[in-house]
């Protein structure tokens, strides 16, 4: 069965970027994306017209989301009892020893800078798609 | 940090992080007990380095290593280090209980060598070139 990574990220071009990385490996993946918090929590918690959603195998969740901060998108997945297992990658701008601090303490499973250079940018979604999809044991997937 | 019971074991990975050129410390414990003593610097342990990043292996003599997850996952002053789980072991009950006691992430160790040092360099590129550690 395909894995299945959920994006969490508002910026379309950040969006539409990583999205072309994952496609283009050719890895059997799934990937779904919310375009803000509030989605991203309705997909997570089956909401409304979300109530047949999959459970992702991996989150991959942008710190930079408008509305509701990415750092309560991480906390209410890491409290909820059948959330906190999945894995959520950090996708953020800051290099500040404060907030990534803050994001391991609140159970992130690993934090990634953004660089602003393209070609980084990409060199370094693939190596997290490579390190989680192919080195890790991913917890067994979740039925709905 | 890598806490491991088999000294065969052990010396591969540390075999294997050799490998890699960059330049940190490993510190090796060989029970549960001794990796508590020394992340909370405790007795001989009294004046250890907080280390950056821990390998851990699941079958552990004297504390287990589920309790030792735990037991780092729970303490305000130790929950943000790394947590990689590193164990023979793929059974679905054994991954989904690292993740749920907050295992940053679950690697089984492939039996062969070769795959072992593969394995190994992969977790040394990912977590000390892309990853942002905390300070």
């Amino acid at each position: 069965m395909n894995k299945l990574i959920l994006l969490v990220a508002d910026h379309p071009i950040a969006q539409k970027q990583i999205l072309g990385v994952l496609q283009e490996r050719g890895m059997c993946i799934d990937l779904s994306v919310a375009k803000n918090s509030v989605e991203a929590m309705a997909l997570l918690q089956r909401k409304g017209k979300h109530a047949d959603a999959p459970r992702p195998d991996l989150i991959l969740l942008d710190l930079n989301l408008s509305g509701k901060d990415g750092r309560e998108v991480l906390a209410e997945i890491k409290s909820g009892e059948k959330l906190k297992q999945i894995p959520v990658v950090i996708l953020a701008v800051s290099t500040a020893e404060e907030d990534i601090l803050e994001a391991y303490n609140l159970h992130a499973n690993c934090y990634i800078t953004k660089p602003i250079d393209l070609g980084q940018f990409v060199e370094i979604i693939k190596s997290v798609q490579n390190f989680w999809l192919t080195i890790v044991t991913l917890p067994p997937s979740q039925t709905p | 940090m890598l806490v491991e019971d088999n000294p065969g074991d052990a010396k591969l990975a540390l075999e294997a992080l050799k490998v890699g050129r960059l330049r940190y410390e490993v510190h090796v414990v060989e029970d549960g007990e001794q990796a508590i003593n020394f992340l909370r610097r405790e007795g001989e342990y009294a004046d250890a380095p907080r280390p950056d990043l821990i390998l851990l292996d699941f079958n552990l003599p004297k504390k287990n290593g589920r309790q030792v997850l735990a037991e780092i996952k729970e303490d305000e002053n130790l929950k943000y280090i790394p947590v990689m789980v590193f164990t023979v072991s793929k059974a679905e009950e054994d991954v989904l209980r690292a993740y749920d006691l907050r295992a940053n992430c679950f690697i089984t160790k492939p039996s062969e060598i070769e795959q072992l040092f593969k394995i190994v360099k992969s977790i040394e590129d990912f977590w000390l070139n892309i990853v942002k550690l905390p300070a």
